[in-house]
């Protein structure tokens, strides 16, 4: 029924950066086609004069007046830090580029 | 003396307030409750070692003549979902395996504020994904009532603590029902508040705009009081409402006189027929509908022919939001980190994510990534965005003829472990009847309706009422609480096996 | 890396049309985030920050923290839309732009997709010749800014070789506006001096609105250059490079010029653009390949759960509106009549970009003459030599401190420009590099007498003519008490001082 395939499964494993194993490629595009079959009915009647409701609760110019607060400390900054040097947080290299 | 952990949280207060108690009394007792019944139901994962401290502190405070709120000193179980500082915070996740939070959640800076006594977290489905709190990376939750099936989920620590007198009152997050049908299958009580009643700032997020957190106790009046504290605007939370409550601790007590049933128009979905339930489960409703109206209830047929989509809805809405919220458990800021020899960035995180997260978790973010990704947007997030709105005119109309709206709180009674565990689209089905209202943000309480004939086990009602009418489920639920109370000569939990024994 | 092959700029011209685009991205100077109320470093009070220390929860993504939105940063970008000719939507939506990089804290940007703050607007650029070019708007958004990465390793302190990279999150939730034009057609070869006089207009705009400090040096104004080439008749648009990380207006020039050689060159040669980013280095005036356009950029948006609609009411818009400061054109005819310069001598302010600064300098006491003298002269001398933007190397109220010791006879033009470069180095302001250096002029009399005398007494014969009514002997003895005094009195006092003392003597 729907388009699931493992290579689409092994697609969103990169978007979502998850080093999936073939065996979980494999389970996870069986399971998500019995779930994209059952909750792919939402189109039956989601027709185009319906609006989408994003918020339950519909508010809107929800401001913070700029002021400063709620800054955290640098230890508190890197205390789970699960690697740090510098005041910083440490990562292995980046390959790629700045957004 | 009696057992200070049999007690409600209002009549422990009412002791506290009187002397005859001190709280590190009762913070001992449920420590050693915990002690004695935690190993067989592991409700806990973590048992605070500042209880007793912060207890004592109450006590002194409270011997100085110092004002403190009605329900200083007495315990709390906190689900782990939630932030704290003084204890580590998981989500049930080992990506999050002792993470220490810089800051309290609202809510728990709030139970601290109002002088509750934080005994520990509780455990609960990874990432509160789950129905069944068997998707907890430190291991599953048992249900009191029978040590081998679920205590509901996400929130089935928090439940079972409740229900095994460990805490006479908990905190929980209900995303699509998980405070309300843990309530069902413990026989404890769990109200969802209106989305934005209570702050979700420090909630680690699941999906933003469905998650609320709300109280879990074994009676309305203790839910009431729970939700007094926790409850009213955050600013740390954009969508958190502005408005004052009124107090839900009164309106329970109202409620409880009874003469709320009278006239009150109770809507029974047509859509939801007997079939899909549980013969004992539909009994249970049908009886508690019976027992209302004796009392001048009038129960009204409604429609709302666009619940049947909410839970295809709900697993497109939740999984897209999730995909995004959980996107911060990258190895570089906090939590596990997975070394990749020669890796890059990139590399590590997806080892971590991989390994840090358990099935259902990625799950879901698969899904999630998928319901967002070019091409498929306006297909399923988009178009369940809209069932959204279908939804929320199914209840406007309905509201506009009833006060409140009655259903079974879940499908069936407590399943055994591991039943549903490989069948996730059933897992996912054990949510239709507690969704709607996260959808729609309207609030909804699960209370003990009575035991199910043919297996014993509890079973919950759920009211739904519309968006800021949370002091009107208290009403509801305590008139029916004290009706059905009579009825039973004394609380349901009474009837639950005794625990400790060892298993 | 291989050299670009670059075609004659007039040739390419010949055979191509350039389309241009922009996306220029203003850092606002509020007093916090956007998202947070952690402290700007964006504002003037937190530029020397230490890494991580202007962090809130939500900044670095911790678990259970939530954005919630500076109500100072919506009036400044609705002020910025309206300044670019936008109509402000009724109502707005944040939305989440996800992708992963370890210096997004959440791994999603909050930034508006589907319903910008502003949009469909039009800002009026002048060039050098005084002809107008009207650039058309698409949209403004609100947005935030990412943390900034250091790598460390490997030789070139670049990403590429890099062994490990540190991450800052001060940055990160930074207010930032998008600015999107629409394709810009008929720029033809004038394409790099648009390029240059956009961004300079804009930063003209923010300045003026106060919304910014607008140094780009500083990151503060930020400019995404796109060029396509089409071969002349041509009806469809070629494809598009995307030259990130122009940070100065010369460069923008110089980045668009670039760009429509190389691609002309191997469009001409039968090749065909790679859809990419390319990345502008400075140094060499080059730019070179990004990672291409895949399908990894796939950014998922979907409406920010967490943030409400921004619905700005008609009084605010208009309020904001009515306080917008006058248009940029209307601006320069006002001014270049205040300041009563020549044509020639606006242009040069203008081109080099420098109203503000001299608008500001006169503001602080200066006048219009030795504003425009100092910042088209020496600081444009010193800024084109370091390749960097004169605006970025001293403050107004510096530069008419500065005049101000020259007016008051402390300091001589020569010595002037000494205590210019102290100001450049970051040494303090006037008066604080004039008493670090001592460089002020001597204006002792006693001291220059004592000199003087020194001076005529050991040229006697030079006293004899001035005697004789030679006065320009004079000289001689001026420049053995100039020397005397390391340069550091007024010539024309000494001259009177030494008339004095010889017909004394
Ligand atoms: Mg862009
Ligand atoms: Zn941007």
């Amino acid at each position: 029924m729907s388009e699931i395939t493992p290579d689409l499964v092994r697609h969103l494993g990169v978007l979502a950066r998850i080093q999936l194993s073939e065996e979980e490629v494999e389970r996870l595009t069986g399971q998500l086609d019995v779930i994209v079959d059952n909750i792919a009915k939402v189109s039956e009647v989601a027709t185009p004069d319906v609006v989408a409701t994003s918020h339950p609760i519909p508010l809107q110019n929800v401001f913070r007046p700029d002021v400063v607060g709620d800054q955290l400390t640098p230890e508190q900054v890197l205390q789970n830090a699960p690697d740090s040097a510098d005041g910083r947080f440490r990562v292995t290299a980046i390959l790629g580029e700045e957004q | 003396m009696t057992d200070l952990t049999r007690l409600s949280a209002a009549a422990l207060a009412d002791k506290l307030v009187s002397g005859e108690v001190s709280s590190v009394e009762a913070t001992r007792a449920h420590l050693d409750r915990i002690a004695a019944v935690d190993g067989d139901l592991h409700a806990f994962l973590h048992v605070s070692d500042r209880a007793l401290d912060v207890a004592a502190d109450i006590d002194r405070r409270r011997m100085a003549g110092e004002a403190l709120g009605p329900i200083a000193g007495v315990p709390l179980a906190i689900k782990d979902v939630l932030v704290t500082t003084d204890m580590p915070s998981t989500s049930g996740s080992k990506i999050l395996d002792g993470y220490m939070s810089p800051y309290d959640a609202t809510v728990v800076a709030r139970s601290r504020a109002a002088g509750l006594v934080p005994l520990g977290k509780t455990n609960m489905d990874e990432f509160a994904m789950g129905s069944s709190t068997e998707h907890s990376a430190y291991g599953p939750t048992r249900n009191p009532w029978d040590l081998d099936r679920i205590p509901g989920g996400s929130g089935g620590g928090s439940a079972a603590a409740v229900a095994a007198f460990e805490a006479p009152l908990a905190l929980g997050s209900d995303t699509g029902g998980s405070i309300r049908q843990p309530a069902h299958v413990t026989g404890t009580v769990g109200l969802k508040p209106t989305y934005g009643g209570v702050s979700r700032f420090g909630a680690i997020a699941l999906a933003s705009s469905l998650d609320q957190v709300g109280p879990v106790t074994r009676t309305v009046v203790d839910a009431g009081l729970l939700h007094d504290v926790i409850a009213g605007h955050d600013p740390h939370d954009a969508t958190s409402l502005e408005e004052a409550w009124p107090s839900f601790a009164d309106a329970a007590r109202e409620g409880a006189r009874g003469e709320v049933l009278k006239g009150l128009k109770v809507g029974v979905i047509k859509e939801l027929p007997d079939a899909g339930f549980q013969s004992g489960v539909s009994t249970s409703f049908r009886s508690a509908l019976a027992a209302m109206e004796s009392q001048g209830a009038e129960i009204v047929e409604i429609s709302a022919p666009h619940f049947e989509y909410g839970v295809a809805a709900y697993y497109l809405i939740l999984p897209a939001e999730a995909s995004s919220n959980l996107a911060k458990f990258d190895s570089v800021r906090f939590g596990l980190r997975v070394d990749v020899p020669g890796g890059t960035v990139e590399d590590v995180m997806a080892a971590t994510r991989d390994q840090g997260f358990g099935d259902e978790v990625k799950r879901r973010i698969i899904l999630g990534t998928y319901a967002l990704s070019a091409g498929y947007y306006d297909a399923y997030y988009g178009s369940a965005q809209k069932v959204r709105t279908l939804i929320q005119r199914d209840f406007d109309e309905a509201f506009a003829s009833v006060d409140v709206i009655a259903t079974p709180s879940a499908p069936t009674t407590a399943f055994r472990l591991g039943e549903k565990i490989d069948d996730p689209m059933q897992m996912y089905l054990n949510d239709v009847t507690t969704i709607p209202a996260n959808l729609a943000g309207v609030p909804g309480i699960s209370i003990p309706s009575g035991l199910a004939e043919e297996d014993g086990l509890p079973v919950g009602i759920q009211f739904l009422a519309p968006a800021r009418e949370d002091a009107r489920l208290y009403r509801v639920g305590a008139a029916l609480e004290a009706l059905l109370l009579d009825a039973w000569g004394g609380p349901l939990l009474d009837r639950a096996p005794i625990l400790g024994g060892g298993r | 890396m291989a050299k670009d092959k670059l075609m004659d700029f007039d040739k390419a011209l010949e055979l191509f049309e350039p389309v241009l685009g922009f996306e220029v991205h203003v850092e606002l100077n509020t007093k916090t985030k956007m998202f947070s109320g952690a402290a700007n470093p964006a504002h003037p009070a937190n530029h020397d920050a230490a890494p991580n220390t202007l962090v809130a929860p939500v900044d670095m993504g911790l678990p259970g923290s939530l954005p919630t939105v500076n109500a100072e940063a919506v009036k400044h970008s609705i002020s910025l839309g309206l300044a670019l000719g936008c109509s402000i939507a009724p109502s707005s939506r944040f939305a989440r732009k996800n992708y992963f990089y370890p210096d997004l804290g959440k791994n999603y940007q909050i930034s508006q997709y589907d319903e910008p703050i502003a949009f469909e607007g039009r800002v009026d650029v002048e060039l050098a010749d005084g002809s107008i070019v009207s650039v058309p708007i698409e949209r403004a958004h609100m947005e935030e800014d990412a943390g900034k990465l250091t790598h460390v390793g490997g030789s070139t302190g670049r990403i590429q070789g890099a062994e490990y990279s540190l991450v800052d999150y001060n940055r990160a939730g930074v207010p930032l506006v998008e600015i999107v034009t629409k394709p810009i057609f008929g720029a033809e070869d004038r394409a790099p001096e648009i390029a240059k006089a956009y961004v300079q207009t804009i930063r003209d705009i923010v300045l003026a609105l106060g919304i910014s400090e607008a140094r780009m040096e500083r990151g503060n104004l930020r400019c995404d250059a796109n060029v396509s080439l089409r071969p002349r008749g041509q009806e469809k648009l070629g494809t598009r490079t995307e030259t990130k990380n122009v940070n100065s207006m010369r460069s923008v020039e110089r980045a668009v010029r670039y760009e429509i050689q190389r691609q002309a060159a191997i469009l001409a040669a039968g090749g065909s653009i790679v859809q990419e980013t390319r990345h502008w280095h400075e140094d060499t005036g080059t730019t070179s390949p990004g990672r291409p356009k895949s399908d990894a950029d796939d950014y998922r948006y979907f409406p920010e759960p967490d943030l409400l609609p921004v619905a700005p009411a008609l009084e605010l818009i208009e309020e904001l509106r009515a306080a917008l400061p006058e248009a940029p054109a209307a601006r320069r005819r006002r001014l270049k009549a205040e300041w009563g310069f020549t044509d020639l001598e606006f242009q040069d302010v203008h081109n080099g970009g420098l109203l503000a600064e001299v608008e500001a300098t006169v503001a602080a006491g200066a006048s219009p003459a030795a504003a425009r003298k100092w910042w088209t002269g020496e600081l444009t001398r010193i800024a084109n030599a370091q390749g960097r933007e004169a605006s970025d190397l001293a403050t107004a109220a510096d530069v008419a401190a500065l005049q101000s010791l020259v007016d008051a006879g402390t300091l001589t033009d020569k010595l002037a420009r000494q205590v210019l470069e102290g100001v450049v180095a970051g040494e303090g302001t006037p008066q604080e590099v004039v008493d670090a250096r001592g460089l002020a002029v001597v204006s002792d009399d006693g001291a220059l007498i004592a000199a003087i005398d020194d001076a005529l007494a050991s040229q006697p014969d030079v006293l004899a003519k001035i005697r004789d009514g030679k006065v320009q002997a004079a000289g001689a003895v001026i420049g053995a008490v100039m020397k005397a005094m390391k340069g550091q009195a007024d010539a024309a006092r000494v001259r009177e001082l030494v008339l004095e003392r010889a017909a004394a003597s």
